[in-house]
């Protein structure tokens, strides 16, 4: 962290920013590196890399946040984004406390990225290629997406403290587009997680021919149905319904505003007794966790569920200085351009104890949402809908037609409380978050899931 | 020259200095204002600047690109060096070149001085009588979850090695608020929100009003049965549809066999009531400006006309691929990306009946003001779409009681084929891109409810 932020510097922008009041100042100085390309058509195009170094600084009164960020990490960068965020208030200088580092232990990285050649990881996706069209005469198109990214900060705050952590990411997506005389369909899959290059050494190139299998599966699927059934969820990213119908309701910014319907629900049954449920920053290697959040707080698991039963929200520093308990290391922002805002890091809920087979079993005509392309909640009124992009109906126990263009639909409260049976296979899965504008990598989980009832919204009636 | 020309100048120089035989860089300077205010206070206050720059390098066919913000003379010879070595790591690709200058004109009136002259306490203020207005709108208001103003003053400059140079500035402001509402047991949210060039251009009762105004409607929603009826598309609504169909009338996605409307070239397949174009010089469009994300003239496209499929969008690489002329709407976000073929504004064509008109047309059916799950409820490949959908019944041709929690379902193309009537009054939206568009009636979707 030194070598991004010197000690003596970020003191002495503390206290420029602290020169018209403030309670609260922070630094947040940031130097990240990505590199990112895919191959179409079986070409390897689009080889871009970026590099970007900034610093964002914050001074809090009252209720009041004042920010500025800089690109540039020189002394006068820092000065100036100090200057800046100060430049409205009108209150007595105050002095910062000074920094005490705290020395955060990053993620081990085995083999990191940048230095792994261009040739080798285009040679990666020409493998993915290959792989994924090896499927059959019916993939008509396949692409797929190599990144990498490295994020290097360090916090300095009013408060004394002073910390930092080392960051970087490796991902890749395939895409399958699947024909048959006038059908078509797609299929995708990815693979991701807190680690270097040493993610891709076993074999990357089972996602291709998971995308393709998925999407050849769908050239036999017949309309979604419509209206209220039982609904059982896949593991990994079927967590992305925990994720939307409760996690997002639970990050604490929503809560103080109103805006959740989790609100005075704490302590309160939310759920079956057999439904716990985490977040955790903390998961070795998981896509979602680091070892400290964006303000410095080290992360940890919290216990969100505990048998059916809501035990806490997700806190950053000014939520959780407001209601006068501890950050649980949610605080996050997408780059040294954003203010941190409560975020999830790793949601899920913890294995249960029932199978898949016997989950499907007892079901004489329902759903089955193996995974979802995505998801959407509005936690004010705990209203959510989420893409279905594998779907099969369940008829008298089995598993039987795959079905396109299925979306769930529900209640948060309500489908939480459906949840009536909770699988033991589980598995985590990568997703990309938006919130308030900012985006952030998070992990999803959980094994198979259960819904008593849920409505379906397919095309027929 | 100015100096950000002359950054994008001294970038295309290091490329060549990297080894790139052709070369294009691209740099912005952009500053931001952001207020957001809960509770009649302001609760954060965000001021920034940043400049940055991207460096396309070609060597032969192979073509690779670079971005940073270190715009010193080392810096910018460090990203034209990544940028060539980009280049060397992608395959060869015939058509990959970079586009030859053409004349471009100016355009006016895409930029409003006036937003310097705006302190931040006029700014704030702005954001207090958004919120305000909407806790006014209506007794059931109860609060605002945010009002939020921003404003953002840009500068862009381009220049390539095949002698291309040009340089615009842009300003742009929004404020929008979400307003929550309580009655009948429940929380119920409403968007409000505005658009323009400058905070002159915003009226804050107007926004306020919106936001609370669609908060306190929905109080006692409940699901719809599940039928196939009409549907009347608010204009935010309709804009996120006409930006679903923008993004699959790109040439890369038509080319690659990813589009529905690939294949379908001047073919009937809209009704004659639905019209739209591209337009990337409407002054009031937010994606105008003189030139593209690679320099090329923006320019006023028609893609559906007659009820026909008239073209699809361009950037230099797809128009290449046909041996044609770029459409100019190669769009990048900012300097962090690469060019990619996308819409500028999309503007759908007004009809001659008013909104109380489409409803009594519409008859029985549903009128949809918000949807949501677009990402992941949407196939651009296919376009089968299912989203969750929340807004009004319709009965007897009149708004009745509201109705939430169900999903229309379609197919994008079948459902342009069923577009019966667009309304005359539209408006600009800023969901699915930068849109125009009225409010649409829809012959007949599938709603999935109850």
């Amino acid at each position: 962290m030194r070598e991004l932020l010197d000690p003596a510097v970020a003191e002495r922008v503390l206290s420029r920013a602290l020169a018209n009041g403030g309670r609260f100042a922070e630094v947040f100085a940031e130097r990240r590196h990505g590199m990112a390309m895919s191959i179409d058509e079986s070409r390897v195009e689009s080889v871009q890399s970026g590099a970007e170094e900034g610093a964002g600084v914050r001074v809090v009164e009252g209720g009041t946040t004042y920010f500025a960020h800089v690109d540039g990490l020189d002394p006068a960068d820092l000065e100036r984004a100090a200057n800046e965020a100060a430049a409205a208030l009108k209150g007595e200088r105050r002095e910062p406390r000074a920094l005490q580092a705290v020395e955060a232990t990053p993620i081990a990285i085995e083999r990191r990225p940048e230095d792994v050649t261009a040739e080798r990881k285009a040679e990666l996706l020409r493998e993915l290629d290959e792989r994924g069209r090896g499927k059959g005469a019916e993939i008509a198109q396949f692409t797929a997406s190599y990144a990498e990214a490295r994020r290097r900060v360090a916090v300095a705050n009013s408060d004394g403290l002073f910390t930092g952590d080392d960051r970087t990411r490796t991902r890749i997506g395939a895409q399958a587009v699947a024909r048959r005389d006038g059908t078509v369909e797609t299929g995708a899959e990815t693979l991701g997680a807190h680690r270097g290059f040493e993610l891709l050494e076993d074999d990357p190139g089972e996602i291709a021919e998971q995308a393709a299998a998925k999407a050849l599966t769908l050239l036999d699927a017949g309309p979604a149905p419509s209206g209220s059934m039982p609904v059982v969820v896949g593991g990994g990213f079927g967590g992305v319904l925990f994720h939307e119908m409760t996690g997002h309701g639970l990050e604490a910014d929503h809560i103080h505003k109103g805006a959740s319907v989790y609100v005075g629900k704490l302590g309160e049954m939310v759920a079956q007794p057999l439904l716990s449920a985490y977040d955790d920053g903390r998961l070795p290697h998981e896509w979602g966790s680091d070892a400290i959040d964006d303000e410095g707080a080290p992360t940890q698991q919290t216990l969100v569920i505990e048998d059916g039963r809501l035990t806490s929200y997700l806190y950053d520093h000014l939520t959780a200085e407001r209601d006068g308990v501890a950050s649980t290391g949610n605080g996050r922002r997408e780059s040294f351009r954003h203010l941190p805002i409560p975020r999830m890091t790793n949601t899920y809920i913890a294995p249960g104890e029932a199978t898949p087979e016997a989950m499907i079993e007892e079901v004489q005509k329902g759903f089955y949402a193996v995974s979802f392309a995505g998801g959407q909640v509005d936690p004010a009124t705990g209203d959510f809908v989420f893409g279905v992009s594998e779907g099969y109906l369940i008829e008298d126990g089995k598993v039987t037609k795959p079905c396109r263009g299925a979306t769930l639909i529900g209640n948060c409260l309500d489908a939480l409380e459906a949840i009536d049976a909770v699988g033991d296979d589980f598995f985590m899965k990568t997703g990309i978050c938006g919130k308030g504008g900012q985006k952030v990598p998070v992990g999803t989980g959980q094994g198979h899931v259960r819904l008593r009832a849920l409505t379906v919204g397919g095309t027929e009636l | 020259m100015s100096e950000l020309s002359a950054t994008a100048q001294g970038a295309v120089e290091a490329a060549a200095t990297a080894g790139a035989e052709q070369a294009e860089a691209y740099a912005s300077h952009e500053e931001n204002r952001e207020v957001r205010v809960h509770g009649g206070e302001v609760e954060s206050l965000t001021a920034a600047a940043q400049t940055g720059l991207g460096v396309r390098a070609w060597i032969g066919t192979r073509v690779g690109y670079a971005y940073g913000t270190d715009l010193s003379v080392a810096g910018v010879g460090e990203i034209a060096a990544r940028a060539a070595a980009a280049a060397r790591a992608a395959d060869e690709d015939e058509f990959a070149a970079p586009p030859q200058p053409a004349t471009i004109e100016g355009l006016a009136g895409i930029s409003d001085p006036s937003l310097s002259s705006w302190g931040t306490d006029r700014a704030a203020e702005l954001a207090l009588a958004v919120e305000r207005a909407a806790l006014a709108a209506d007794p059931r208001v109860v609060g605002v979850e945010q009002a939020v103003y921003a404003d953002a003053a840009e500068r862009v400059a381009i220049a390539s090695s095949t002698g291309l140079a040009g340089e615009y500035e842009a300003s742009s402001c929004f404020a929008y608020l979400q307003a929550l509402a309580e009655g009948e047991g429940a929380r119920e949210t409403g968007l409000g929100f505005g658009l323009g060039r400058g905070p002159s251009d915003l009226d804050p009762e107007a926004i306020g009003a919106e936001g609370g105004g669609r908060a306190a409607a929905m109080i006692g929603a409940v699901k719809p049965p599940s039928r196939s009826c009409p549907v009347v598309l608010d204009p935010t609504v309709a804009a996120s549809f006409a930006g679903l169909i923008g993004g699959v009338l790109g040439a890369n996605a038509v080319q690659r066999g990813r589009s529905p409307f690939a294949g379908k070239l001047g073919e009937e397949l809209a009704a004659p009531a639905f019209a739209l174009h591209d337009d990337g010089r409407d002054p009031e469009g937010a994606a105008s400006a003189p030139f593209d994300g690679e320099g090329v003239p923006r320019r006023r496209t028609a893609l559906i006309e007659g009820g026909r499929l008239r073209a699809y969008l361009y950037d230099t690489y797809t128009a290449r691929r046909e041996g044609g002329e770029s459409s100019g709407n190669a769009s990048r976000h900012g300097y962090r990306s690469l060019p990619s073929v996308s819409a500028s504004n999309l503007v759908v064509a007004s009809g001659e009946r008013s909104f109380e008109e489409l409803l009594g047309e519409a008859g029985e059916g549903v009128f949809v003001t918000d949807v949501a799950g677009l990402h992941s409820g949407v196939n651009p490949v296919t376009g089968v779409f299912s989203v969750g959908a929340s807004g009004r019944a319709i009965r007897g041709g009149e708004l009745a009681e509201p109705v939430r929690e169900f999903t229309i379902a379609g197919e994008l193309i079948a459902m342009l084929g069923a577009v019966r009537e667009a309304g005359a009054e539209a408006r600009w939206v800023p969901f699915g891109g930068s849109v125009r568009t009225p409010p649409l009636l829809i012959a007949e979707l599938s709603v999935s409810g109850s």
